[in-house]
């Protein structure tokens, strides 16, 4: 019983966990830390909400999360974009269930309140009895601040931070990078894996940065593989390397021959894409639109990690949301061509069909992997979890960041340092609510 | 309406023993219950019958399905060295179609696996496309649809 009384007693702040090559496992299982996070991260950035293609015409809308608050992302009458507090005005009721859709109007389902999908309040049963109690115009659904990259929508609480370009900062470029996934034509969504786990959100944070793990958690995937494609993932002697991009951002670059899927066209067909190769040529593609498209068909040959709950992740978006200290849901979005033909985008699906999702053939073990962290690091009074991999191997990238080996941890400690700051500062002000428990 | 119990029986019959081949791991057996273009699918969209252009959780055709058995029983996965043993019953067996060539059924299915000393349960629907041969029935196509299947699942490291 002592003992326990003494975890309890842990006097180190949350920001103070974390040092420079290692962090302390409770921030793993604290929920005291994980409501501060909420509050002092998740409610104090630019958190992803969803793509633009998942709202495509007037009247889509899409439902998501801003850490705990659950929002709506609509396309209103004249095609603008929104993201809306899901709340209705009146005594709090979601006015929106289901992941997304198309609907004239969000009408609350309690006492029939019936909004725009400009969040405005449009109409409401027997309204006289409001009469000089409000105005309608000033009970429009609660609208959070948002801007957008590459069709990638990110909503923040706050007013006052920097705007989303700045945020993103060195990772643009790799978001740019990230965009030719489409083969020449848009990227877009097409449709994707959920999945949870039982553990802390911060874990599968550092695992799209985690090289380091794949040819040991992933061996039962790479034996699927046909031995060309085998040899493409087995990068860890590679040239491969993590940067930090600043801003919790990193990029992991496994693949360095897979960065630009508009480079090296010239590229023979791999023996896997020979049968899209010829579907396309079938349906009249020109050689090098089939060798373009056959190209981005693989995916980029990076993840690019986005603090805090969104990745670039090779082919696909992983978003991550924190649902208490110990559950994390996880959404893998697959990604293909606005436009693009339909052999393409199939070919795409049963690409991430393979490996991603609750049945592919890597996201579970990489589900084991995590689960066991989360428990190992119940052990103990006190623990440390390292990150410190290639802490003292680093060089400085073309960009002027730190760059370290393709299994080095610098993605990690770039995220843990912006975690810090973030957790270090005082609570929020502004805009954004505070977290009820 | 008219009933073939003697049908009925047979498709019963076929899938109590393929539940059971899966339950107990005999993947190599199981594989061989196929046509040469079977596929199994487990949709992530119960509304959607366009499986080819749409995401599912699985789309295996004969390739795939190998790999996935060989990924579950090699020993390199460290998740599918942790799933202990499921328990599925399959009931309301109905068939709702059949002619010489074909025969489709549907049933109820409620997976139980234990995992980490944990239960977890997976209601589903069923469908499958059975062809008649003369050894028996070969499966063309079976259609997992989770009662969940658009929610936040557990990851699986067995065969529905
Ligand atoms: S709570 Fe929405 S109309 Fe009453
Ligand atoms: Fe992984």
């Amino acid at each position: 019983m002592s003992e326990l009384i003494e975890l309890q007693d842990i006097s180190l702040k949350a920001a103070d966990m974390v040092e420079e090559g290692r962090v302390h496992k409770s921030l793993y299982s604290d929920p005291e830390i994980f409501e501060e996070e909420l509050d002092k991260v998740f409610n104090n950035t630019w958190v992803f909400v969803g793509h633009e293609s998942e709202v495509p015409d007037s009247g889509s809308f899409k439902t998501s999360f801003v850490g705990r608050h659950p929002v709506i992302l609509t396309r209103d009458r004249k095609g603008n974009l929104h993201v809306l507090q899901n709340r209705c005005r009146h005594r709090g009721a979601t006015v929106c269930e289901g992941r997304k859709g198309k609907t004239k109007a969000l009408t609350c389902p309690y006492h029939g309140w019936g909004y725009g999908l400009d969040g405005s309040l449009r109409a409401l049963p027997k309204p006289e009895e409001y009469d000089g109690v409000f105005d309608k115009k000033d009970m429009s659904l609660e609208s959070l601040r948002f801007e957008t990259y590459q069709g990638m929508v990110f909503a923040t609480f706050k007013d006052d931070i920097e705007p989303l370009v700045d945020f993103l900062g060195g990772a643009k470029k790799w978001i740019d990078l990230f965009a030719k996934q489409g083969g020449g034509y848009p990227m877009k969504v097409l449709g994707e894996h959920r999945f949870n786990f039982p553990g802390n959100w911060k874990i599968q944070l550092e695992n799209t940065t985690d090289a380091y793990h794949f040819p040991i958690v992933h061996k039962s995937f790479v034996s699927s593989l046909d031995d060309a494609t085998a040899d493409i993932f087995d990068f860890l002697d590679g040239e491969g390397f993590v940067e930090d991009l600043g801003h919790g951002h990193s990029v992991m670059v496994m693949i360095p021959e897979l960065v630009d899927l508009e480079a090296d066209l010239d590229q023979p067909i791999p023996a896997r894409f020979e049968a899209l190769a010829a579907e396309l040529r079938e349906e009249g593609k020109s050689e090098d639109e089939v060798k373009k498209l056959v190209r981005a068909a693989h995916g980029t040959g990076f993840n690019l990690n986005l603090f805090p709950n969104v990745s670039c992740s090779m082919a696909f978006f992983r978003v991550l949301r924190p649902v208490s200290v110990g559950e994390t849901e996880i959404q893998h979005v697959a990604l293909g061509g606005e436009g693009a033909p339909q052999a393409f985008n199939r070919k795409r699906m049963r690409l991430h069909e393979h490996f991603q999702g609750p049945m592919g053939f890597g996201t579970p073990d990489d589900g084991e992997a995590w689960e066991r962290v989360q428990k190992g690091s119940q052990s103990g009074k006190d623990g440390w979890i390292l990150v410190n991999r290639g802490m003292t191997r680093l060089r400085t990238s073309v960009d002027g960041n730190p760059q370290g080996a393709v299994c080095s941890e610098t993605g990690m400690r770039g995220a843990y340092q912006q975690y810090k700051k973030m957790m270090a500062a005082g609570s929020t002000t502004n805009t954004a609510p505070a977290e009820e428990k | 309406m008219k009933s073939n119990t003697e049908l009925l029986a047979k498709v019963t019959e076929f899938i109590g023993y393929e539940a059971d081949l899966l339950d107990h791991k005999g993947y190599q057996e199981w594989l061989s219950l196929w046509t040469d273009s079977g596929l199994y699918i487990v949709p992530t969209d119960l509304n959607e019958t366009d499986y080819l252009n749409t995401l599912n959780l699985a789309l295996d055709d004969a390739d795939m399905r190998r790999m996935r058995v060989a990924r579950l029983i090699n020993g390199e996965s460290v998740s599918a060295d942790s799933v202990g043993y499921t328990v599925r019953m399959m009931s309301r067996i109905r068939v709702l179609e059949a002619s010489d060539d074909v025969v489709v059924a549907r049933c109820a299915m409620t997976l139980n696996e234990l995992r980490h000393g944990k239960l977890v349960t997976y209601p589903a629907n069923i469908e499958y496309r059975l062809v008649p041969t003369d050894e028996g029935f070969l499966v063309d196509r079976k259609v997992v649809k989770l009662l969940h299947a658009d929610g936040f699942l557990r990851t699986v490291s067995f065969i529905f």
